[in-house]
């Protein structure tokens, strides 16, 4: 189990803008070990996505790949060569997206979609279909044969979602990549697919790379957690050591503004005052100092590091750097 | 559950519960009936001259009467339902094909490409029609061929056009992504893809298209420059009509009443093809 899957080496992604580079990504180290769930959550603009589109290399033309690298069963994504990563995508690793109602052909049946991705293997047309039935079957769709023959437009949102996971998961990839799944979808079917998730890593046994910023869903998914802000990691480790003892004041300030958390009724919802520092100019010293309540003079001037506390837990904060605090 | 029927099926069922969508049908049925079996349906040759009974009005023995050659006007309605579809039908089709290809390699390919394409459809717009047929005509000589290449040629832009922008749009779409991110070829998205997407809109496009194409044909006939006679073409029956319409009125009747029939005709059709079509309003009815 501890054999790792992917390895994100020092990455730094940039958007050549107009203003100037864009620097989305900055650093960015973590790994994802076989068959594990790691969660990324941090608020909307802080890299994920770029993070996912530049793993499996499918970003805009205007993004630069600074420094870094991203390993795939140790092989460099970054170096490969585009029929490479033609190969890996669907087969290796797949993803799920954001919004279910958009992420399925219109104008074809589940049946023929479902038969379209199968386009590598060499089985017969009856063989596919009755494995994308057997598929459907899995994420709890009724009656899959008859279903295969329905447009998306004839399934509700949840519906759709798990058939992309059923799609997803289909060529039974070593890698799933959720790109916040359940955003699109209301409370109780959120659960649904949490559950329906947690159901096929135990059956298929891939690893899953869970973006959220919902962190309700993090805690009763992952095991793992990375903690983004502004393009950078600031925090990661376990999922209870993170929700537990928080090393960084973000990752502190980001539960307790989550609802889930919140025990006595307050007139307004807690939140994070100030704004994420501009990409395109970024400001000296830690990132997060705007914002932060426990601020001191030295994140002013200086950086800090993504430094190991304890066995597989890691935060960037001055404030574990006991001989400042003191 | 019952066998779904296919999808043509489905397609002419939806059409014909449109009331002008039946009408439509039937008009472009009996247009294409009377061009495939013209042969047998007709009861004089068609080109063939009998001086004594010249510029009949209509009666038994000549339906609508006959031309200033004594030839039978109803006869050459008929033949010249022929070749207007022998004009229409490979036109429109070439040039949506072309057209198709041509505007999704503009719309998913890369920029310069797609600059070169539309540059290549603008040159071709700019052209008047007319002006372009004459241009052409003068050069190749009039002939049946001649008017489907300047048809063919002057219509590629307009599906190439709408192709493109439908590309444009599809591109960017989540699902698009999804297949690209499922490891899916080039070849692949606009093939399964995006085409499924896209006929639909040209195939209205083309069945509206049919009828300005035949009317094209029947104006180039008129002046001239069309068919060269003594092929029948509603168009040079029009002419011919036109010329002697104090001595018999019948002849532009004949050339006339077909060109409006098959206009109509083809735009119910394409009208009620593009709601039935649509999946998203298939089963709304």
């Amino acid at each position: 189990m501890t054999d790792t899957l992917l390895e994100i080496d020092h990455l730094s992604v940039d958007y050549e803008t107009g203003r100037g580079d864009l620097k989305a990504l900055r650093d960015i180290t973590f790994d994802v070990n076989k068959g594990e769930i790691v969660g990324i959550v941090g608020e909307s603009g802080c890299g994920k996505s770029t993070l996912i589109s530049s793993i499996l290399r499918l970003t805009a033309p205007n993004t630069r790949f600074r420094e870094g690298e991203i390993r795939f069963k140790g092989q460099d994504l970054l170096q490969s060569s585009e029929r490479h990563m033609r190969d890996l995508r669907g087969a290796d690793i797949s993803i799920v997206f954001q919004d279910p109602m958009q992420t399925h052909n219109p104008v074809l049946t589940i049946g023929q979609q479902m038969l379209d991705i199968q386009h590598r293997s060499k089985q017969s047309k009856a063989d596919k279909l009755a494995h994308a039935a057997k598929m459907l079957g899995a994420v709890g769709i009724p009656d899959p044969e008859a279903r295969l023959k329905q447009y998306p437009h004839e399934f509700s949102g949840g519906m759709r979602q798990r058939i992309a996971i059923a799609m997803a998961l289909m060529s039974e990839p070593d890698l799933l990549i959720a790109d916040e799944p359940t955003t699109a979808l209301d409370a109780t079917l959120e659960v649904q697919i949490i559950e329906r998730l947690q159901e096929l890593q135990r059956e298929f046994h891939c690893a899953i790379l869970f973006i959220s910023h919902h962190l309700g869903v993090i805690a009763e998914l992952c095991d793992r957690v990375v903690v983004m802000y502004a393009g950078a990691v600031v925090e990661s480790g376990e999922v209870r050591e993170i929700f537990h003892n928080p090393k960084h004041p973000y990752t502190r300030r980001l539960i307790e503004c989550d609802p889930g958390h919140i025990k006595e009724r307050a007139r307004v919802l807690p939140t994070i005052p100030g704004e994420v520092p501009d990409l395109a100019n970024l400001p000296g010293g830690c990132i997060f100092r705007d914002r932060c309540d426990q601020a001191m003079a030295r994140c002013a001037t200086q950086v800090p590091p993504l430094d190991q506390l304890k066995k597989g837990h890691h935060a960037a904060c001055w404030l574990n750097h006991e001989e400042v605090t003191t | 559950m019952k066998k779904s029927r296919s999808e043509l099926g489905q397609i002419i069922v939806g059409v014909a519960r449109d009331p002008l969508g039946l009408m439509g049908l039937i008009i472009v049925g009996a247009i294409v009936f009377c061009a495939i079996f013209a042969y047998w349906i007709v009861p004089y040759d068609p080109i063939a001259m009998d001086i004594k009974s010249r510029l009949q009005g209509p009666s038994a023995a000549h339906l609508l009467g006959t031309d200033q050659l004594g030839r039978d006007t109803f006869s050459r309605v008929i033949a010249g339902g022929q070749v207007a579809l022998k004009v229409a039908l490979p036109a429109v089709f070439g040039a949506m094909a072309i057209g198709l290809t041509l505007g999704m390699i503009a719309g998913y390919g890369p920029k310069w490409l797609d600059n070169l394409l539309m540059l290549f459809f603008d040159t071709i717009r700019s052209f008047p029609t007319v002006m372009f047929a004459l241009a052409v005509v003068a050069l190749i000589g009039p002939s049946l061929q001649t008017v489907v290449f300047v048809v063919m040629a002057t219509s590629i832009p307009t599906y190439g056009r709408v192709a493109r922008t439908q590309t444009l749009t599809l591109r960017n779409s989540e699902f698009i992504l999804a297949e690209r991110s499922m490891g899916a070829s080039m070849a692949r998205i606009l093939g399964v893809h995006m085409l499924p997407n896209i006929i639909g809109v040209l195939a209205v496009l083309a069945a509206m298209d049919i009828p300005t194409v035949i009317a094209l044909e029947a104006g180039l006939s008129f002046l001239g420059l069309g068919v060269k006679p003594p092929t029948p073409s509603w168009g040079a029956l029009l002419k011919d009509g036109y010329s002697l319409i104090r001595q018999t009125p019948w002849l532009v009747v004949g050339g006339g009443l077909p060109i409006i029939l098959a206009t109509l005709g083809f735009t119910f059709l394409g009208e009620s093809l593009r709601d039935v079509v649509d999946p998203k309003l298939r089963k709304q009815r």
